[in-house]
This record gives structure tokens, C-alpha cells and sequence, in this order.
């Protein structure tokens, strides 16, 4: 059985407030905050992308363990901004990590759930016998189109599963649900993504959500009060809140994997930051429910079990997830949009 | 005329900061050298390539207000002389600060970052920049 063998997070420390966003665009901020339930979010510098955020998510992922890292077989990373439409990110993160060039790699592309979509097939690999190890990351830069709400949300991170057999963290089970639902799309060449608006709402992320919730809970006969903690893809603070609610998750399970209210929706490491977030904290016997949305639409649902190997983790040699959060460093929305591109430069 | 032929050579010493370590006098040399200028020909054949960990300290620094046109956006930013654990001297940017907190001595530790492109077009150049230990 595949298993959680080291992770990592990365969170860029430039961040902008709800207010400053909203008094650009002649927004009331106190309504974003209680309707999106988002007050800050994170940006990237302008020297980071997703291959720099995914180069220091893997290396805190490898500094927590002792594994040789010869013995990593595969790394998949899954994002929807890589910087390169074509020339893999991956490949540059063999070398950047210092990786044998006997690895699998490639690129994922599913809108927010391309990273878990890259620790399945890790797993299933692993499973196999194809590789002892493999690296799973899932990382962002997204963008929102200024003035769009999802100007308030769209932000950047990253995080790296390094999966194998003997991991502090056993998978039980994984599974996906799939449909085509035109719920948020972008078109190749085009700078922002386009979103179907409240369509985004009941008939994507709440279909798949939940439907991908209620099928692990069936398959492993389970409860929502059998699970510690739940995390669920996190595109604003509200969706993840209410689709707990409807599940039956109360908050004590839900509050340590929600990070978007401070952070934003970091997009491919959504989910999985907040898993991080959680492997932070867990212990021994801790059973954890992620479930993962990607738009387009599709859900990837993990049920894990912490064993007793936490106890020799060493979380210790990288920042945790919070730690990262709670170092910012505040910019104001005129240089948010240079940091972003958004402003047209000579040159450019 | 394209640099990516170059920068393929060096992107490993660049993305990992491996230099190459004389075993003769036992001398860490940042970027690598082909052989030690110190134990010449000594030295042929005992290059070894070496990852350094990252960790340095500021040694001196200077504040670019008028910086070139691909760090336009970042200014004022600053460029160090850094001390490397290991032992090479090495110049580098230090990113994610305002110049106010830098200091000499400042303890800081390798980051990769973007360092320029050629154009919206041409190769991302990646390689190592340097932040501010907490």
C-alpha cells in the first residue's frame, strides 16, 4: 500500500488585502470578505513561477526525510500556469533537485486538481511496483482578470507529496469523479480565464465535491465523525465551509486544511497545501478525508490513515505551512499589478 | 545570438550551486573550475563536482537604484557579496527584503528564482538568489 513518505509547501510572502483589492474597483470589502470569505491572498515575486515554487516545495518535501534520492523514480508536476506551454517543467526539476535522470516525468494539466491527479498515478505506480518513490507537486500562479472576482482568490503556492511503501501516512483508498461541466475554462493563448459565474457553484463544485465525498465514505463505510480532518479544494473560504456543512463535518475537522481566507486559492496545491497544513499537526492514528475539485469538472477523493512513522518525522527541517502564512510581507495593488504583469511595460 | 547553449552547461552549478572541490588542497571553487589554479597541473584528474547546502552570510552589499532593464521592476534591489558556508564567495541578489534589512553578517540561505529571459519567447533563465534566514 502506497503512503505519504515526506511533503512540502511553499507559499510566496508577498501578499495583498481584501481592501486594498476592493477599493480599486469601488467594492465594498466587508462584502468579498463575508461572501467569499477571503481577507488576503498570496503573490508571487516577480522572479517566481511555478517551477521556482514547485523547486522549493520538492526541496522542503526532501529535506524532512533520509531517502536517497536515487530512489525517487517518477516526479509529475500538475498546474495550470507552467511557465512554458511547451518545454516541461518537470525536466527542469530533475536537475534543479539533483534527481536521477532514470525518472519518470511529465506535466499535468487539470485545471485545480492536476496535482492530485499526478499523486494518483504516483500511487498506482508505486502500487504496481513500477517505483519505489515518486513526487507528486501541485502549484500555481493563477490569474484573475482585473476587476473580476476572481481577482480576490486567484493566488500562488505549491506543495510536494513524495509518495513510496513505508510512509507515515497510508493511503486507504482513492477515487475520482468525472464529468464534462463548462464550469471555468481558460483558451489557449488567452491571458485570464473566463467562469460561468454562479454556474461555478452547485453544478461543479458542489456536484463534485460532495458526490466524490459520499462515494469514498460508501466504498470505505465510513462517517464523516470516523475522520479527524476533512480538507476539500478551497476556491474561496466559503465553498469548502458549506460543503463541510452539508456533508456533516463540523469545524473542529475542517479549520487546520482551510487556508484560503489567508492565502487564497493557490489553484493545483488548493487542496493539497491544505493537506500539508494538516500533516503539520497530525498524529498517530489521525484518519484524514481530502477531497480535490478540479474545473472542467472532476473530483479526486483520498482517504488516509497517520501511523506510528510519524513519530520519527522530522517536520522540523522546513517551515510549516503556518509559518509560511503567518510571514508576509504587504504590498500595496499598484504593485501587485507589476508583480503580476498586468501593466504594460516597454518591451514587453 | 541565443544563450541557451551556455546556460544548459552551467544550469546544474546555477540550480544547485555545485562547484568543483580540488581533493588535492582540499579547496571549494565557485563556479567550477577545470583545475585548481592553486595545485595546477596537480590537480588534472582530481576535480570532483560538489553541491554546496545554500547557507552563506552576507560578507558586503550595495543597493541598485538604476538597474537594468529586466530588474526595472525590482528596484531598489539588493546585490550581495555571499560568504558561502562551504567557503566561495559568490554575487547574488537578495530577494524578498526591503534593502533596509540587510546587513553584514545577515545570515542568508539560497532560493531559485528566475534571473532573466530572453524575451516573451526565448528560454526562462533560472538560478540561484539568495533570502533573508528568519
Amino acid at each position: 500500500m502506497s503512503s505519504i513518505v515526506s511533503y512540502g509547501s511553499y507559499i510566496p510572502r508577498f501578499r495583498i488585502r481584501t481592501e486594498e483589492i476592493a477599493k480599486e474597483w469601488g467594492e465594498n470589502p466587508e462584502n468579498i470578505k463575508s461572501g467569499l470569505f477571503i481577507h488576503s491572498k498570496s503573490v508571487p515575486g516577480p522572479d517566481e513561477d511555478v517551477l521556482t515554487i514547485s523547486a522549493e516545495a520538492a526541496k522542503n518535501a526532501l529535506r524532512r526525510t533520509d531517502l536517497d534520492k536515487s530512489k525517487i523514480g517518477a516526479i509529475y508536476v500538475g498546474s495550470e500556469s507552467h511557465p512554458y506551454a511547451v518545454k516541461p517543467t518537470s525536466s527542469i526539476l530533475v536537475e534543479a533537485l539533483g534527481l536521477t535522470y532514470d525518472i519518470h516525468s511529465a506535466d499535468y494539466e487539470f485545471a485545480c486538481k492536476a496535482g492530485t491527479a499526478a499523486m494518483q498515478n504516483v500511487m498506482a505506480m508505486v502500487d504496481s511496483g513500477q517505483i519505489e518513490n515518486g513526487m507528486a507537486i501541485g502549484a500555481d500562479t493563477s490569474q484573475g482578470a482585473p476587476g473580476d472576482a476572481l481577482e480576490y482568490s486567484a493566488s500562488a503556492g505549491g506543495t510536494a507529496i513524495l509518495i513510496g511503501k513505508n510512509g507515515f501516512a497510508d493511503f486507504n483508498a482513492t477515487l475520482s469523479f468525472t464529468t464534462d461541466t463548462p464550469d471555468f475554462w481558460r483558451r489557449e493563448g488567452e491571458k485570464y480565464p473566463s467562469h460561468g459565474g454562479r454556474f461555478t457553484g452547485e453544478p461543479a463544485y458542489f456536484k463534485h465535491v460532495l458526490t466524490g465525498a459520499k462515494k469514498m465514505m460508501d466504498k470505505m463505510g465510513t462517517k464523516p465523525e470516523d475522520y479527524d480532518y476533512a480538507i476539500f479544494h478551497q476556491p474561496n473560504g466559503k465553498f469548502p465551509t458549506r460543503a463541510a456543512k452539508m456533508l456533516g463535518f463540523n469545524d473542529e475537522q475542517v479549520k487546520d486544511g482551510l487556508l484560503t481566507p489567508y492565502i487564497g486559492n493557490t489553484y493545483s496545491s488548493s487542496m493539497i497545501i491544505g493537506l500539508s497544513a494538516v500533516l503539520d499537526k497530525a498524529e498517530s492514528g489521525d484518519r484524514i478525508l481530502g477531497v480535490a475539485f478540479g474545473s472542467g469538472a472532476g473530483s479526486d477523493v483520498f482517504d488516509m490513515t497517520v501511523n506510528d512513522r510519524v513519530k520519527s518525522l522530522k517536520r522540523e527541517r522546513a517551515k510549516g505551512v503556518m509559518e509560511q502564512v503567518n510571514n508576509p510581507i504587504w504590498i500595496d495593488y499598484a504593485t501587485y499589478v507589476k508583480y503580476r504583469g498586468k501593466i504594460i511595460m516597454r518591451g514587453a | 545570438m541565443s544563450e541557451v547553449p551556455r546556460f544548459w552547461r552551467e544550469s546544474r552549478h546555477r540550480y544547485r550551486l555545485v562547484g568543483t572541490r580540488c581533493t588535492n588542497c582540499d579547496t571549494l571553487y565557485f563556479p567550477p573550475r577545470v583545475i585548481c589554479p592553486t595545485c595546477r597541473r596537480e590537480s588534472v584528474g582530481k576535480m570532483k563536482e560538489e553541491e554546496m547546502s545554500g547557507a552563506g552570510e552576507i560578507y558586503s552589499f550595495t543597493v541598485v537604484h538604476d538597474g537594468l532593464e529586466q530588474f526595472k521592476m525590482q528596484i531598489p534591489y539588493v546585490m550581495a557579496l555571499v560568504k558561502m558556508k562551504e567557503g566561495p564567495f559568490l554575487t547574488a541578489q537578495i530577494v524578498d527584503c526591503s534593502p533596509e534589512e540587510v546587513k553584514i553578517g545577515t545570515k542568508v540561505t539560497a532560493t531559485l528564482r528566475k534571473v532573466r529571459s530572453e524575451g516573451k519567447a526565448g528560454i526562462i533563465q533560472y538560478g540561484y538568489k539568495f533570502t533573508i534566514c528568519p
